[in-house]
């Protein structure tokens, strides 16, 4: 038998398999269907866990989501630990882990609970008091200490091995919560043909009929009916029915998100199982019929394990077939609560006595507990709970005070009301009102196309929620467009029903006690921490949420708000809605990242671009970079060099024969149509109109105002048609700043743009062998210096595939770039390879492309500029053509800052000890002797070990830097100061004489 | 998340197809080189950052890739309508609270 509570005949479970599973290493057994909780609960067990701050004994308060105590962790293997699941909420399986937390050395005895005692010192709002001094300490002491000791569970420390997927759907009506009320929606929109999602959280659908033995719908128990009427949705096409799904976020425009657990509950998931799956909803009109949430009552001790709500403990009997006691007592503001009372007698549960606040209640179920043999007391209170790891007694004394009496249980089932669900309503921005009558905020004002229905509208009785749900949901379908429904509204034959309640402490837990009456079990905040906040000034609920920790962790305060609450504005003396209720957030119950991250992580984080020349490089042995997406060979290492000595080796092998190099990242835009040469007057500084079809230009793009955006080599193909390069990760903003200006500046224009990044791959060959090693791959172009000058671009095929061959260069060297359709990117570059050995080419890669393009003084956009530097400061101004009225930029390059003297300008630095390489980012000084902080006049933006020039060389931004020409400077740094000497930006072949070299 | 109309598509299309792009309706002008440094401050930096209604231009980067204006409530985040580049600011608005 699966636990010695579990009572025969009772619940629904009979049918299932035995589970076995273990609670901090014990062994237990339970049956297939159960929660951790209630197979724990048959086991007689519950004590599961020890309070945040107090390390309090607790047990199980609730059969639900709403859990704040019951919380374990759950561990598959060491990379998969759950910390903080709801035992409530675990469905067992076979062989399931369990682990109680926040206890040293043991959950019985815990040294943490010393907290308890000293209580005093932890009161609402200690940690802004009790630290505050000596000042220093909350850095070394206080801090490191508080974080260690705070937080419930121990996170995992290996990365999470499932998976988790995601899904959008849409649908025209969306109902979230499958009690009745949802159902009965869910009926009547589906009937009519719409697209109809009906989500719950539970994995099982029925809401509260898990629980209510008295309600009977079309002839059948209410429970039955349920998943009769869920078997009759499944199968319809127009309806998916998702379980163990969590509405947790509602957004914007009808847009929920839901959580599906998939697998969490299964012994064995498999590897092809994602463990949740997101859903991104959107629906054209969504049904809110989140059911309420049964509160506790605000007496001392009221946390002892053993005490929980009345529903709870009638839903751990009637559906899992477990009583939660032997002698159960019953402390109660309502009638809900003698419902749990009868199921328990009935089951042969003794109980003890009900205790009611009321003075002189009437109805059935007062009548029913009364011929069933039951104590019942009007108008007293449970004033304590008796017991420490386990509730043994309650102290009963009348409400206005008087003779005290204690009866021994070993279980206490309490109801204060019921809290509708309007967490969804909220989060929609739908304004809540509160019903003085009923002690409730209800939705008032929808924002939304959205309508709540059933107890989370403050409905009360199955037959009206019926008939409220069954309306909203047929008139949600018409709303999208639907027929009337075909379909008959579901009869309630018979049902329960039960009135208010109340809110705040109960008596004996009142203003002049310092009892721990508990408001908030996750927070361990009592009655009195709430008064407390109050009295040293908290007004609004906000505030007294945050000082005391009510409501926030993660049961976000769904049994607690309203207790809360109601102390507060009993204690400032206000009505409730002028005190106000607490926003409500996102999520409504613990998310984990995996589901919102899903399957971006890892590799698909972001994506990974490889060039066409990407598998050749690897083969080869390349040691690769990130430059925004793309892979580049860095440098290709031989026989045990180190990147020093490929990299000066390279540079060396290029200015002596020639290398390859793989530029196929370059972006590439296609600029086309008629008034592509108007439009490239327009957003490049240079004058394109006279370029002739067959020649290139280096071009510069500014921003507005006037600062370097972007530069590459522009070739002319046709009079209509520009070959536009841009750098590597400037490609797609410089698309977008050119589709701008053609869509909404300059519309009048005939031009097309199209993105040729990825079409063509670019194989740079430079050196003086270059025009040897193409010329034999090549036809139809004349590759003589009179055919093909240095700036000019030619069409023709190369190993018989189409080339545009581009003679340029970013090296200094005689220079090509053959650009060929990437597909042949590979083959073409294989056949320049084998080309080049015959010259003793190298293959290089972007460190020696960085070093040979310094060394001429090529600047790169991004590196040498940053956003503030004008086409003079970089020394481009020959770039900028002169007549011209207008391009974008030229009135921001005429501010009066940026045409003011000082400026920043680039120019050379020559390091006064020519080993001395300079760092990247360092800054530039004119007086080292001076007091720091010291006056900064530039900093470094390139730098590298030249071995062509066998020196170090720099790039830097310095103010007035062409004023500056040969005078000294300095780069302080950590371990000395390094004396440089203003230069030009060329340090090698300052004529330009190699370019035809 | 939003759904945006783009008015060229003309269907509503979720926010992650479309990139903000700046408030709308501030033209440059056809003789900008011979504008004044107060005009170019006004063109350039100064934007009216409103609470409450914006003109502002959006582009359906992931879609048709057109840009369009589109009129916002930045309280409480509700379009109140879109139209294609180079249509006039709207005389009327649907639904506007103000």
């Amino acid at each position: 038998m699966s636990g010695a509570l579990r009572i025969p005949g009772a619940g629904r479970l009979s049918q299932a398999k035995t589970a076995r599973f273990s609670f901090d290493g014990q062994s237990y057994s339970g049956i297939e269907g159960d929660t951790l909780a209630s197979a724990l609960l048959a086991n007689g067990v519950h004590l599961v866990g020890r309070s945040f701050k107090y390390h309090r004994p607790r047990g199980f308060l609730s059969a639900g989501a709403e859990e704040p105590n019951a919380l374990v962790e759950i561990k598959r293997d060491a990379a998969r630990k759950t910390p903080n699941v709801r035992a409530t909420v675990q469905e067992l399986y076979d062989g399931l882990a369990a682990q109680s937390q926040n206890r040293w050395p043991s959950l019985a005895f815990d040294v943490g609970a010393v907290n308890d005692i000293a209580s005093p010192l932890f009161s609402a709002g200690f940690y802004y008091k009790t630290f505050m001094w000596p000042k220093a300490a909350w850095k070394s002491l206080y801090e490191p200490k508080i974080r260690a000791a705070a937080g419930l569970g121990v996170a995992p420390d290996q990365p999470d091995p499932d998976h988790y997927s995601a899904r959008f759907a849409h649908c025209d009506v969306l109902v979230l919560g499958g009690g009745a009320a949802g159902i009965a929606a869910a009926l009547a929109a589906a009937e009519t043909g719409v697209r109809v999602i009906l989500a719950d959280e539970q994995a099982e659908f029925g809401g509260s009929l898990r629980f209510e033995s008295g309600a009977k719908i079309d002839g059948q128990d209410g429970f039955a009916w349920a998943q009769a009427a869920i078997a009759r949705l499944k199968a319809l096409d127009n309806v998916r029915v998702l379980s163990r799904a969590t509405a947790f976020g509602y957004y914007a425009q009808n847009f929920v998100a839901l959580v599906e657990r998939v697998s969490d509950h299964l012994q064995n998931p498999g590897r092809d199982l994602p463990r949740e799956r997101l859903w991104q909803v959107r629906a054209k009109r969504v049904v809110l019929a989140t059911g309420a949430i049964e509160r506790h009552m605000v007496f001392a001790d009221n946390d002892r394990p053993g005490i929980m709500l009345a529903s709870a403990a009638r839903t751990y009997l009637n559906h899992y077939g477990v009583a939660v006691g032997r002698n159960v007592g019953v402390y109660t503001a309502n009638d809900s609560a003698y419902a749990a009372a009868i199921d328990l007698k009935k089951a042969g549960v003794d109980v003890a006595a009900i205790v009611d606040l009321r003075d002189n209640p009437t109805g059935p179920v007062i009548d029913e507990a009364r011929a069933l043999g039951i104590e019942i007391n009007f108008g007293r209170a449970v004033i304590s709970a008796g017991g420490k790891l386990r509730v043994t007694s309650m102290t009963v004394q009348p409400k206005n005070g008087g003779g005290e009496r204690t009866i021994p249980v070993d279980a206490i089932l309490m109801s204060a009301g019921w809290t509708p669900s309007v967490h969804l309503f909220s989060q929609s921005r739908g304004k809540v009102a509160f019903n003085d009558e009923t002690k409730r905020f209800v939705p008032g004002t929808y924002a939304q196309d959205c309508v709540s229905v059933g107890a989370c509208n403050g409905t009360d009785g199955l037959s009206a929620t019926i008939d409220e749900a069954y309306a909203a949901g047929a008139k949600a379908a018409k709303d999208t467009g639907a027929k009337a429904a075909r379909g008959t509204k579901p009869k309630v034959d018979a049902s329960e029903s039960w009135s208010r309640g109340m809110l705040g402490a109960a008596p004996g837990a009142g203003p002049d006690t310092t009892v721990k009456a508990f408001v908030d079990f996750q927070n361990d905040v009592t009655a009195k921490d709430i008064r407390q906040a109050v009295h040293e000034g908290m007004r609004s609920i906000e505030h007294v949420k945050r000082f005391t920790t009510n409501g926030m962790a993660t049961d976000q305060g769904k049994t607690s708000n309203m207790h809360g609450l109601a102390i507060a504005a009993e204690t400032l003396g206000k009505p409730i809605p002028q005190v106000g209720l607490t926003t409500f957030r996102a999520p409504y119950t613990p998310v984990t990242f995996g589901s919102i991250v899903g399957h971006a992580r890892g590799p698909l984080f972001d994506p990974t671009r490889k060039t066409a020349i990407h598998p050749w490089a690897e083969a080869q042995g390349a040691v690769f970079e990130d430059v925004g997406q793309w892979k580049r060979a860095w440098y290709f290492p031989k026989g045990g060099e180190d990147m020093h000595a490929a990299v000066d080796r390279e540079c060396v092998t290029v200015r002596k024969t020639a290398g390859l190099f793989d530029a196929s990242t370059l972006g590439k835009i296609e600029v086309v149509g008629p008034d592509a040469a108007k439009f490239m007057e327009l957003l490049y500084t240079n004058p394109w109109e006279k370029l002739e079809p067959g020649r290139c230009r280096y071009g510069i793009m500014l921003r507005e105002d006037g600062f370097i955006y972007d530069d590459g080599v522009v070739g002319r193909l046709a009079p209509d048609r520009f070959h536009v390069t841009t750098t590597t990760g400037g490609a797609p903003r410089v698309m977008n700043h050119m589709e701008d200006y053609l869509q909404t500046e300059f519309p009048h224009l005939n031009v097309w743009l199209t993105s040729t990044t990825e079409q063509w791959a670019v194989i740079a060959v430079q050196g003086p062998k270059s025009r040897d090693i193409i010329a034999p791959l090549v036809e139809g172009i004349d590759m003589s210096d009179e055919a093909l000058p240095h700036m000019s671009v030619r069409e023709g095929r190369i190993c018989g595939v189409p080339t545009r061959l581009f003679r340029m260069s970013f090296s200094g060297e005689r220079g090509f770039e053959v650009n060929v359709p990437a597909d042949y990117g590979q083959a073409v570059w294989e056949a320049l390879w084998a080309e080049g050995q015959k010259h003793g080419a190298t293959a290089y890669g972007t460190e020696a492309m960085h070093v040979l393009r310094a060394e001429k003084g090529y600047i790169i956009v991004g590196q040498d500029t940053d956003g503030t530097v004008t086409p003079n400061d970089a020394g481009l101004d020959w770039a900028v053509g002169k007549k011209k009225t207008d391009f974008v930029g030229i009135r921001g390059m005429a501010r009066p800052d940026l045409v003011a003297k000082g400026r920043k300008q680039l120019v050379g630095l020559k390091t006064k000890d020519p080993k001395v390489v300079l760092e990247e980012g360092a800054q530039v000084v004119a007086d080292p002797k001076q007091a720091v902080p010291m006056k900064m006049i530039g900093h470094v933006t390139s730098s590298y070990w030249s071995e062509n020039c066998g020196r170090s060389i720099a790039l830097a931004l310095v103010a007035g830097g062409r004023d500056r020409m040969g005078e000294t400077l300095y780069v302080p740094m950590p371990d000395g100061v390094i004396e440089v000497e203003v230069a030009g930006m060329v340090f090698f072949d300052e004529k330009g004489e190699r370019l035809n070299g | 998340m939003l759904l945006i109309r783009c008015p060229y598509c003309e269907e509503e299309r979720p926010e992650l197809e479309f990139r903000n792009a700046g408030e709308a309706h501030i033209a440059r002008s056809a003789d900008i080189a011979g504008e004044s440094d107060d005009d170019f401050e006004k063109f350039f930096f100064i934007r009216s950052n409103p609470k409450g209604i914006i003109y502002e231009r959006w582009r359906h980067m992931h879609g048709c890739a057109r840009f369009f204006n589109a009129v916002r409530d930045t309280v409480s985040d509700k379009f109140l309508m879109t139209y294609k580049a180079g249509e006039p600011k709207p005389a009327k608005l649907p639904g506007a609270s103000k």
